[in-house]
Parts: structure tokens; sequence; C-alpha cells
């Protein structure tokens, strides 16, 4: 009988997909996705984060359609909603609520690092060009999303936090004040500017970083996976035109590397999400368990930890040029910081890719970067004193100095012979 | 049809032309179903209607004391201060610690300037002040300090001030900003008048009436 069975299955399920495939490309989009895609061989742990990065994005999303559900976004309600309706009467509110700010904290840090891979390999050079923008356009996206839902919550530092950013806009010449109103959509930051914020935040930019992060996807199996050598896998392939470096990602990947990293992950995360949920002040700030005031500005204002990097180099402009005031040169330099990274693939004129393969310069460069951040992240989360904005100012210099000095370095230092075939190690 | 249509060659310059004409159209199509999308993040008509004139009340503001409770006219909080005659003496004495003393600097389009507010105390009368209490570098509201603290200000520092606690910036009591810090401009003065000694009518003046 059981003999019988086992023919059986398998023959109706081949039929049954024969039946779907002349409908909708199933079989061809999983083999090309997933059983088909050939990955470099030679992924290390920093391949795991581009994994961790959509998992979170789809507990983000789940989390945050149940927390919609308990909240309501309007001045009286918002934050009696968020703490005491969801923290306290609705069961596991708690849960749900801390996953979500947890969560947010996390998609950061995983993507920070699934970025710093791309700067260490030289994921971005060609052919991988549009897929680093549209990366970059995913970045953007989850800072304004950050920004969005980091109101809801109608705390004190909900409130001023919005208040500073906005104003941010308000330092453009000429147009500035008016484009912070209309933001706004009041003369100072009210509820009709929590009402917009919570429609982008739960509607329109889930949206458009669903629509990046599918086009992120469908760009990476086109051009292929880059990996920690540099090397073009495709180069070398099999009679059946198998890169020979290549295994399948799916399962090789997805069971064998991924879902182990992802339940890693997770001890991480719920260790935070159950005992530390606002790790100290740092994932939610202490102002903010306290209702929105227009009348009382925190001791000290700082944004989450994830904006501040940006948010020190902001601070560290603060003298005035051509006849404009600091405060927008402060704008410019925050944005220019944030969007330098788009533009690396045209920085970067290294023969070679990875930084395994790269000259000195190149390395010690990375790490002035990489410390620069940390320090400037530390910085934006501390009062302004004399020593911490020369401090702020040095290190901004050190951030610029990695992209616009790049054309310089990577054409002039001694770089490594590249193998032929990638390097397991 | 001379060229295209039964011969079976295309006329690309009148191709071109239709498609540059469809794509002008379109645009300004888009552009006009754009306008009531843009337009309604302007501040709505409830938010203007609360942007109306308000009253203050100091007949319990005490001499060199910042007005509390705070007022709100338009979400901003509203600073009355009432400076003592040692406070008015102090405010000649820092001008060249101060980015703007006579209130020079063009007006940013959204700044008000009322005449009666430019001299040296910023208001109608010398003893007092009235301002919009939000820091004209990135809107955080500043702290009063009736005697300010010389680790901030400067040893050299005469008389109170204004400290903004965000990024530092500084005022003096009539709202004057310190050079060197991240504030561009001198604390913001709302249009007002008096309408008794003891009433100031927010968001009213000769001017705006």
């Amino acid at each position: 009988m059981a003999a019988h069975t086992e023919s059986r299955v398998p023959a109706m399920w081949g039929r049954f997909m024969t039946w779907i495939d002349r409908r909708f490309p199933a079989t061809e989009t999983y083999e090309f996705h997933a059983s088909k895609y050939y990955a470099p061989k030679n992924f290390n742990f920093l391949y795991f984060f581009g994994s961790i990065a959509l998992f979170v994005l789809v507990m983000q999303i789940l989390t945050g359609i149940w927390l919609t559900m308990s909240y309501v976004p309007s001045g009286a309600e918002a934050f009696a909603s968020v703490e005491r309706t969801i923290m306290r009467d609705v069961d596991f509110g708690w849960l749900i609520r801390y996953l979500h700010t947890t969560g947010g904290s996390a998609f950061f840090i995983v993507v920070y690092v699934h970025m710093f891979r791309g700067l260490l390999y030289g994921s971005y050079r060609e052919p991988r060009e549009l897929l680093w923008l549209i990366g970059m356009a995913i970045f953007l996206a989850m800072m304004a999303e950050g920004f969005f839902g980091y109101l809801l919550p109608w705390g004190n530092m909900s409130f001023w936090a919005a208040q500073v950013i906005v104003s941010l806009f308000g330092a453009i010449p000429w147009i500035g004040p008016d484009l912070a109103q209309w933001i706004r959509g009041d003369f100072n930051v009210s509820e009709i500017t929590l009402n917009r914020f919570f429609a982008l935040h739960v509607v329109a930019l889930p949206l458009v970083l669903i629509g990046l992060v599918f086009v992120h996807i469908v760009a990476l199996h086109h051009v292929g996976s880059n990996n920690p050598d540099g090397i073009d896998i495709k180069k070398n392939k099999n009679a059946d035109g198998i890169p020979k470096d290549g295994i399948p990602f799916h399962p090789y990947y997805t069971i064998g590397h991924d879902l182990p990293a992802i339940i890693g992950f997770l001890f991480v995360f719920c260790l935070v999400a159950f005992y530390l949920p606002d790790m100290g002040g740092y994932f939610i700030e202490k102002p903010n368990f306290e209702e929105a005031n227009p009348m009382k500005t925190p001791e000290h204002i700082a944004p989450v930890w994830y904006y501040t990097p940006f948010y020190a180099m902001l601070r560290a402009a603060t003298f005035p040029l051509l006849g404009v005031d600091a405060k927008f040169w402060g704008l410019v330099v925050m944005a220019a910081a944030i969007a330098m990274p788009a533009v690396l693939p045209w920085l970067d004129k290294s023969p070679v890719k990875s930084m395994r393969y790269k000259g000195r310069i190149s390395k010690v460069m990375l790490t002035l970067f990489v410390l620069s951040f940390f320090i400037l992240g530390y910085l934006g989360t501390i009062p302004p004193s004399p020593t911490s904005t020369a401090t702020a100012q040095v290190c901004t210099m050190l951030y610029f100095a990695y992209f616009v000095l790049m054309p310089w370095y990577t054409r002039v230092e001694t770089t490594k012979p590249v193998p032929e075939r990638v390097t397991m190690r | 049809m001379d060229g295209g249509g039964a011969s079976g060659a295309v006329d690309a310059d009148r191709r071109y032309f239709l498609i540059g004409a469809t794509l002008v159209v379109g645009a300004a199509g888009v552009v006009g179903a754009a306008v009531p999308f843009v337009k309604s993040w302007s501040p709505n008509a409830k938010a203007r209607a609360l942007g109306a004139p308000i009253k203050i009340d100091i007949s319990k503001l005490k001499p060199g004391e910042l007005l509390g409770p705070m007022q709100l006219w338009r979400g901003k909080p509203i600073f009355v201060v009432s400076r003592t005659e040692a406070m008015l003496a102090a405010l000649a004495l820092n001008d060249d610690r101060l980015a703007d003393p006579k209130s020079e600097r063009p007006a940013v389009p959204d700044a008000v300037k009322p005449k009666y507010a430019q001299n040296e105390y910023r208001s109608r009368k010398p003893e007092i002040g009235v301002y919009i209490g939000i820091c004209t570098h990135l809107g955080c509201s500043p702290k009063f300090e009736a005697v300010v603290e010389a680790d901030k200000f400067g040893a050299d520092w005469k008389g109170g001030g204004f400290f903004c606690p965000c990024h530092g910036s500084m005022y003096d009591l009539a709202g004057r900003v310190v050079k060197g810090v991240p504030a561009p401009d001198n604390l913001p003065v709302p249009p007002y008048s008096f309408e008794s000694d003891k009433v100031i009518v927010i968001g009213v003046d000769e001017e705006t009436a």
C-alpha cells in the first residue's frame, strides 16, 4: 500500500505543477531565484546579513500591522494608546511593541554590517552599481521610516526630535521656513503632523521599502553575488554552463547558512527584546516615557543611535561660509554624508575589488572610516562641548576623506594578484 | 497619406512630434493632478484658526522672572520676561559678544520683524520682553537663566540669558543671539500689543490688525 501511495503523490504533484506552470512561471521563478541560482561557494558570515535584513523586514511588517490594530494616531490619545493600551491592556501587546522597537534598531545594525560588507569586498563595483544604488535608496527609505515611526508614541523625545529634524528643512535658504511648515502641516509640530507621519510610516514607506527590496533582489540575481575574493565566478563555467565555484542558493545557503544565522540572530534579538528593550536609553530614549510637551524641551535631545553619526556631523558645522549660515552648512554636510556612499562605484579605481587584494592605504582608510563612524555615533549621543565638537570635526574630515581621496589612493597603491578561482578561508 | 501609411514607411518627425506633444500634455496633467495632493499638506482651516491671537495675563509676572506657566501661540511657547533695572543695564554690556545686537540682519521670510522691536531691548516696553521661545537653530526651546552659568556663557558675560540645551546656542535677555553659536538669528518677536498694562495680545499689532 505504502509504495502505491508514494508513487501516486509525486505524480499528482507533478500534474498540479504542470497545470500551474502553464499559467504562472512558478517553477521557473523558484529555479531562477533559489534552486538554480548559483552563489559563490566561499561566502563567509558577513553574507548572512542580507537574509537577516529581509527577515527583520518581514518581522517589522508583521508586528507593525498588529500594533496598528491598537494604536490611536491622535494628539490626545496616541501616548496613552501606546503606554497604556498596548503596553498594559492588550495581551502580549508589550511583546509585540518591543519586538517592533528592537526590530527597528536591529534593522539598522544588520543593514550597517551589510553595507560594510559591500565596502570590504567591493560589492558596489561594476556590474553591481545599480544594485548598490537601489540599496542606498533602501537605506534612505529606512531612515525616513524610522524617523516617521519615532513620532508615533508621542513621547516628549518623539515630539522634540521631530521638531529638530523638520526644522532642518527650515535651514534651506528662502524656501526653508515655508517648506518646514508644509511638512508639519501646522505652525509647530502637532496632531496634524502626527497623523501624516502615521500615514507615511504605516502605508507609504512600507510600500516603497517592499518595492525597493524586491528590485534589489531582482538586480542581485540578475548580476549574481559578489564574494570575499571579489572574483567573477561566471568566468569559470563547467560544460553545463554552471559556474565551477558556484553552489545552488537553495538548499546550500538557505538551509546550511542563512537559517542557522537567523536562529543565532533571534537568540540575541530576543535577549534584548525581553530583558533590555530600551537598551539603557539607546533604543527607546528616557524622555519618551513622558508625553509630548511643546513647552518643555528635554534637557538633552539626541536622535536614536542609528542617526547619531550623521547628527554629529550636522553639529560639527559651526561656522558660516560664503555668506550662508552654519545651520545650512550643517544640513549640507549631513545630507552629503548620507549620500556619499552612492557614488562609491565611480570613486573606486582599484584594479581589484576585494580588500583582500587591495593595498595598505585602502585598508587604513577603511579602518579610519569605520572608527570615525563609531566615534561620531558616540558623539551624537552626548551634549555638545568644545572638545566633542572639535573631535566631531576631525572625524567628519576622516569620514569624507575615505570617499574624496579614494580615486587617488586606489590608483597609486600596490595591489596583490587576484587568484583565478575563489579561495576557501 | 503621403510617405507613411500604405507604403509602410514611418514619418519619424511626425512620430516624435506626436510623442513630444503627448508628453507635454501628460506632464501638464500630472502637475495639475499634483496640486490638490501638495496643497492638502498646508496647515488646514482648523490649524489656521488655532493660530488666531491669544491674550496673556501678566499681572502675576514678577520682576526678573519669566512668565509661567508658559502660553502657546501657534503651538510655539511665548517667552514673556520681566527685566529688572540691573538686567536692562547689563543688556548694553555684551554687544561685542552678540551676532546682531541692533537686529539689522535681513528677516528670513517667515520671521516677523516688528518696528517697535528694532531697539536694543527688542520690545515695546524696556522692562517687558516678548519673544517666541523657539531657538532659531533647530527649534528647541531655550531655558531662561536669570543669572547665567559662567561655564556656559563665559566669565565676561553680564546679566542673564537664554541657553538652548540642544546645541548650546545662547541669547541675552533681549533674545539677541551670541556670536559663534549654531543659531544664526535673534529669537523672533511675535506681533503683539498691550491691551492694558496687565494683558498682552499675541498675534495682533497695529501692522496686522
